[in-house]
């Protein structure tokens, strides 16, 4: 169940990713709409972050190609924003909240210019989307674990991007930051703005997103919510490794052997 | 004092050279070493300053002399490669970061140490004093290498001005920098740059074994102080012009005695005063805050002991000895003592005798432990299903650390309950 889409906010093409010559997605061939809440859901190891990394260009790709807008990445980066997990920081960085939601803004801004007045109220404006207006002077390392991501969240919304990549908003927060989270994101899609989130707790899958795109190494599904989001499904995307295939990836890997012949 | 006004006035040329040269390249490689240690990559500094003692010998062996700039050039050259192999050996192979830069470090150290050997068994006469680079020596500086100072030193402080969003950006979040488009290789290699030169200056004044500790101390000590990155930019650079000074003065004050390593001994003592005195970070601070809560704990037990006592006679004003306290709750009897002696100054006790009294406000007070600890009573019951014989050693501790917010937000939740789980009333005022 692949369903692709007329006019996609993010197409991918035979993507196939790779760490060190050993392939972690393979054939990824997708596409989705505009204006929905989407969801990528898989076991651990499943290969979430990396697809969304390997849009940003965060890692290279082995093969395929991936379009934002029907742009290449570099022509449309400043409609498009990335939120990190909240581990891949240091949080103990001697930053306010202010500052690190400030980082935001800096796209927009290039080399070397700085924030502007217009630049801080945007900021503070954001902040005040995620209830945390009240913390900006704070140091970083005093915000409990949702503060943190309602930071992150700030920062992607001060970039005020048309489609966000989220990786893991909802990792380890608490249930009334997991709820302002799922609002916003909610609000952000009535303003035909995408969202495209990793997320990997089922009990709320499918009450969160419109479009589910179901990861396990390969694509197993992507489509809306009610289509994907079924017993069989799911269970191709958990249930029953892959044996073979993790077999030739280690091959691979130890032998070093390149993903497509010639390149 | 009057060593040090005449050290002050500079009038001899020579400790204007010294004293400006060590002040400038502490500064700058504070500075720089900010960022370094916030990347947590202190250890580069000392894999750069051990790569460049090749460079600084491949100068001096094209020049024939120790023409500054050559040696600046070749200490550049070597510093700088050095680097790129360290994150080549990272990239294209299994070796760890610090595995690579031990490895780098040795190689190129050994090299250099090499090179020194041939040139000083040369026969070359202007050789003397190029080991110098091995501990360093502020107190040889001379006019002309002031000026190549001065002009490294500018330059490495504009550019981290020029370049601080980015700096602070990729040392956060290097990936949401490649994310937003900046190109993060270049503006990595502007860093870098900036490092290897202010080793390669550095390491003039304190050598190349002590050049590790110029560039990274000053930010290790001003983190203490601050929260921001710009201050503790600004902070570095202060620790360590304040140590090129100091270690330029010890060396005139008392002649026998080397700069370079002064300039070490003063920073380091900048940052263990940092470390012990800090406010909020510091070890004395967090000491001190223990005392201050263990303090506030065996107070509030007294009031606690000497309210429930009143409890069972209905008489919360009756005098109580010490002995009826301890028969009720067991203190080490020199912290009661001290305990008692300070709630009377707090006005919350009034002694009489060798009896002790509450004041209305001891009670209120006593009140106010008793209720919170029988709330959390109620809370853990309730909302954690924890046994009641099980509850009462948590909530000891638990009375002490609730804030008027969260007891507000503890009775509102539990809807004001009249008994704790041992069926004990709960005193509201």
């Amino acid at each position: 169940m692949i369903k692709q889409v007329e006019n996609p906010v993010l197409e991918i093409h035979d993507l196939t990713v790779s760490y060190d010559k050993k392939p972690v997605l393979w054939d990824i061939d997708l596409s989705v709409p505009k204006g929905k809440v989407i969801g990528i859901i898989g076991p651990n190891g499943a290969g979430k972050s990396t697809l969304i990394k390997a849009i940003m260009g965060l890692i290279p790709i082995s093969s395929g190609y991936i379009k934002l807008f029907d742009e290449k990445l570099d022509a449309v980066r400043d409609h498009i924003s990335y939120v990190p997990q909240r581990e891949s920081v240091d949080w103990d960085f001697p930053t306010s909240v202010r500052e690190v939601v400030l980082m935001g803004r800096y796209g927009k801004l290039g080399l070397f210019r700085r924030p502007r007045k217009a630049d801080i109220e945007v900021a503070m404006d954001s902040l005040r989307k995620v209830g945390m207006e009240a913390h900006a002077e704070r140091q970083i390392s005093q915000l409990s674990g949702g503060q943190q991501q309602r930071i992150f969240l700030a920062r992607a919304l001060a970039q005020q991007a048309d489609l966000y990549l989220m990786d893991e908003p909802f990792a380890g927060v608490d249930a009334a930051t997991e709820k302002a989270i799922i609002r916003l994101l909610r609000e952000m899609a009535i303003q035909n703005k995408t969202v495209v989130a990793v997320h990997h707790d089922l009990q709320t899958a499918s009450k969160y997103f419109d479009w589910i795109i179901l990861l396990n190494l390969r694509l197993v599904a992507s489509g809306p919510t009610e289509d994907v989001f079924t017993p069989d499904l799911l269970q191709e995307t958990y249930g029953g490794k892959l044996t073979l295939l993790s077999e030739i990836t280690t091959l691979m890997a130890k032998e070093q052997f390149p993903h497509r012949e010639a390149k | 004092m009057e060593l040090l006004l005449e050290f002050l006035s500079f009038s001899d040329p020579n400790i204007r050279f010294v004293v400006l040269g060590s002040v400038l390249l502490t500064a700058s490689s504070a500075i720089v070493g900010c960022f370094t240690f916030l990347k947590k990559k202190a250890l580069v500094g000392d894999a750069v300053a051990h790569s460049i003692l090749p460079g600084v010998c491949l100068g001096f062996l094209l020049a024939g002399s120790k023409n500054p700039l050559y040696l600046i050039v070749g200490a550049f050259i070597t510093g700088w490669l050095s680097l790129v192999i360290i994150d080549a050996i990272v990239a294209k192979s299994k070796i760890k970061e610090d595995t690579a830069i031990g490895l780098i470090l040795s190689v190129f150290f050994g090299m250099g140490i090499l090179l020194l050997t041939m040139i000083q068994h040369s026969g070359n006469a202007a050789q003397s004093g190029l080991d110098q680079f091995l501990f360093g020596k502020a107190a040889a500086l001379v006019g002309q290498d002031l000026i190549v100072f001065s002009i490294v030193a500018v330059t490495l402080i504009f550019f981290v001005v020029l370049f601080f969003k980015e700096f602070t950006l990729i040392s956060f979040d290097k990936d949401l920098a490649i994310a937003l488009g900046f190109p993060v290789r270049r503006i990595e290699l502007v860093l870098t740059t900036l490092t290897v030169l202010a080793v390669v200056i550095g390491i003039q004044a304190v050598g190349v074994v002590l050049m590790a500790a110029i560039l990274i101390t000053p930010a290790a000590a001003a983190r203490f102080w601050t929260d921001r990155v710009k201050i503790m930019v600004i902070l570095a650079a202060l620790f360590g012009a304040f140590s090129g000074f100091a270690g330029a003065f010890i060396s005139y004050a008392a002649p026998a005695m080397p700069t370079g390593p002064w300039i070490v001994v003063v920073i380091s003592i900048i940052a263990f005063t940092s470390f012990f005195f800090a406010p909020k970070k510091g070890i004395l601070y967090r000491t001190w805050n223990q005392r201050k809560i263990k303090r506030q704990m065996v107070e509030e037990n007294i009031l606690k002991t000497i309210y429930s006592l009143g409890a069972i006679s209905k008489n919360y004003f009756q005098p109580k000895t010490e002995q009826e306290i301890l028969a009720a709750r067991n203190f080490e009897t020199s912290q009661l003592h001290l305990g008692l002696n300070r709630l009377k100054n707090q006005g919350y006790l009034k002694r009489s005798g060798d009896q002790w009294v509450l004041s209305p406000e001891g009670r209120d007070k006593g009140q106010h432990v008793v209720k919170l600890h029988r709330l959390w009573e109620v809370y853990l019951t309730k909302y954690l299903r924890i046994a009641p014989d099980h509850v009462h050693e948590d909530a000891e501790t638990i009375e002490h650390v609730i804030t008027p917010e969260l007891e507000a937000k503890l009775e509102k939740l539990l809807e004001y309950p009249k008994l704790d789980p041992h069926e004990s009333e709960i005193p509201y005022k």
